[in-house]
């Protein structure tokens, strides 16, 4: 056990092993995308009620998905981080920062977008889409502090700390949101809430979140790859890459 | 073609053409970011090392 | 115990010999409740509509301008360092500044709220829901807080940035807090949002200490 999170502690271990993985990861996500996105568009049947534009969903909830799983991610490496001072996992926490907020921002306007053929404006203060809103808001917190923030180990310990006490505020911040939302006007229908959706429809849906996730862990390698680079570059072998890379 | 009978019918759906294509733009308008974005920085990163590099050993 | 106490009694301390610090939470809360009248309307009728949710973003943001200065001065003078170096139990001693922060901000701010609920017309019958909401609600800013003020305290433009970190922590206590005070005005059961604002405020009381020392400790040593 201790030796497989040594392991995955050395930054020079992951820097080979993950250019296979985020090569992989990437063909998959490619081909299940591809599938899902023209299943989706071309050939599932058309929504009974929300007619065509139901078709968002296909990246909508996919998205918002993704970026929700980020932070929890994030908390988890940022956890780790503390305990057990992996640099490795703060690494990860500061790549996938910004892989999570462009998520948010994804599920947003195509939550805005679909909301105007559905309720007739661009922007419903919805319960979903307001939590969505705010969940951005603390994805930028986190990329703020690391600009802020010259010192690289105070900004790592600083994002974990931060994260932490996100995600623990995620949930009430869920809950309470929801309450505000039905003591206001509920909206009459709910995106994505459905009964009993054909095969045709779900089929290229959970190929979508299979295909954004790879995506998504895909990225995570390459980011993580760069952050690599860049803090260990007094490192022998990071130079031998440096010039590799060039060189070639 | 699946849901629709002609090209036309798939670009215009069914009036919701708009709504659709605005989203499925701006998701692959962020995923070429993702994808793009790190490439780039990763090249200057590089640029600037491996001159960095040369500059100490001469 | 004791060292809580004795915490406790040095913040009061240094908080009445620097006053201005008591009173520019309190001056901006004031002004900032008296813009909307005059941003969005002088009627009467459509302010006591507004009140709960203008008196309370007043409250929320007049707390997150005096976070800055929960550790603030104690790190420039470095007995910050001192306190972390020697205290045997940090997450006390941070619980005790929670607790004299909100003595000096908090607290006030409570009292103060009913003579602005009066400027709002906001109806009599929702006073008390405002003044408990205020009460435990800027309790539970105040620990919310503490750890974003914790790890900007470090930084010579933390303010913004505490800001930024800590405004989408508030969103649950002005929810509950707001809604409790529009439900009082339409005398309705306003007591649970209380509640769950406590709930909040208990929940918070468990980590944040733990997590603030976590994080004054990353500041110090930056």
């Amino acid at each position: 056990m201790w030796k497989w999170i040594q392991k995955w502690g050395s930054p020079k271990w992951f820097y080979q092993m993950s250019w296979n993985w985020s090569l992989t990861l990437g063909v998959i996500s490619a081909l299940l995308m591809t599938v899902g996105i023209i299943w989706g568009l071309g050939f599932a049947p058309q929504d009974y009620q929300q007619g065509n534009s139901f078709r968002i969903i296909y990246i909508h909830v996919p998205s918002a998905i993704v970026a929700e799983a980020c932070y929890m991610m994030m908390a988890s490496l940022g956890a780790i981080s503390i305990i057990w001072k992996l640099k490795m996992a703060s690494m990860v926490l500061k790549s996938i920062a910004p892989i999570g907020a462009i998520f948010s921002l994804i599920a947003l306007i195509t939550g805005a977008v679909w909301g105007k053929p559905t309720w007739g404006a661009w922007w419903v203060w919805d319960a979903r889409i307001t939590s969505m809103l705010i969940l951005m808001f603390l994805y930028l917190g986190v990329i703020a502090l690391y600009h802020v923030m010259e010192n690289e180990q105070s900004a790592d310990k600083s994002a974990a700390v931060l994260t932490i006490i996100g995600v623990v505020n995620i949930p009430i911040i869920k809950y309470s949101v929801n309450w505000w939302n039905t003591l206001h006007q509920p909206a009459t229908f709910k995106l994505t809430e459905k009964p009993a959706m054909p095969a045709e429809m779900w089929i290229p849906l959970v190929l979508m979140i299979f295909g954004v996730y790879a995506f998504f862990l895909a990225q995570m390698f390459i980011r993580s790859r760069s952050e690599i680079l860049i803090r260990e570059r007094k490192a022998s072998w990071v130079k031998e890459e440096i010039s590799r890379m060039t060189g070639a | 073609m699946g849901a629709f009978e002609t090209f036309g019918d798939f670009i215009a759906m069914d009036g919701h053409g708009l709504y659709v294509w605005l989203a499925y733009g701006s998701f692959a308008l962020c995923m070429a970011w993702l994808i793009v974005q790190p490439r780039l920085a990763l090249k200057r990163y590089v640029k600037e090392q491996s001159m960095k590099m040369k500059r100490e050993q001469s | 115990m004791s060292a809580i106490m004795l915490m406790l009694r040095r913040e009061m301390l240094l908080a009445y010999r620097r006053k201005i610090d008591l009173i520019n939470p309190l001056l901006f809360f004031m002004m900032v409740v008296t813009l909307f009248p005059l941003g969005v309307t002088p009627d009467l009728e459509k302010l006591s509509m507004l009140a709960p949710g203008i008196i309370w973003v007043a409250a929320l943001l007049s707390t997150l301008l005096s976070l800055d200065m929960m550790f603030r001065n104690d790190y420039d003078d470095g007995s910050l360092e001192q306190i972390l170096l020697s205290a045997k139990s940090v997450e006390g001693l941070v619980l005790a500044k929670i607790i004299a922060h909100w003595m000096v901000t908090g607290l006030p701010l409570t009292l103060m709220s009913p003579m602005l609920g009066m400027m709002l017309s906001l109806p009599q019958r929702a006073m008390i829901a405002l003044m408990a909401s205020l009460a435990v609600g800027t309790l539970a800013l105040s620990m919310l807080g503490a750890v974003g003020a914790a790890l900007t305290v470090g930084l010579r433009k933390g303010g913004l940035l505490l800001a930024l970190l800590v405004m989408p922590l508030f969103i649950p206590v002005l929810i509950f807090g707001a809604s409790s005070v529009a439900g009082a005005a339409q005398a309705i059961e306003f007591w649970a949002q209380i509640a769950y604002i406590g709930a909040i405020a208990l929940g918070a009381a468990s980590f944040v200490p733990w997590l603030t020392g976590v994080a004054l400790r990353i500041s110090v040593n930056n």
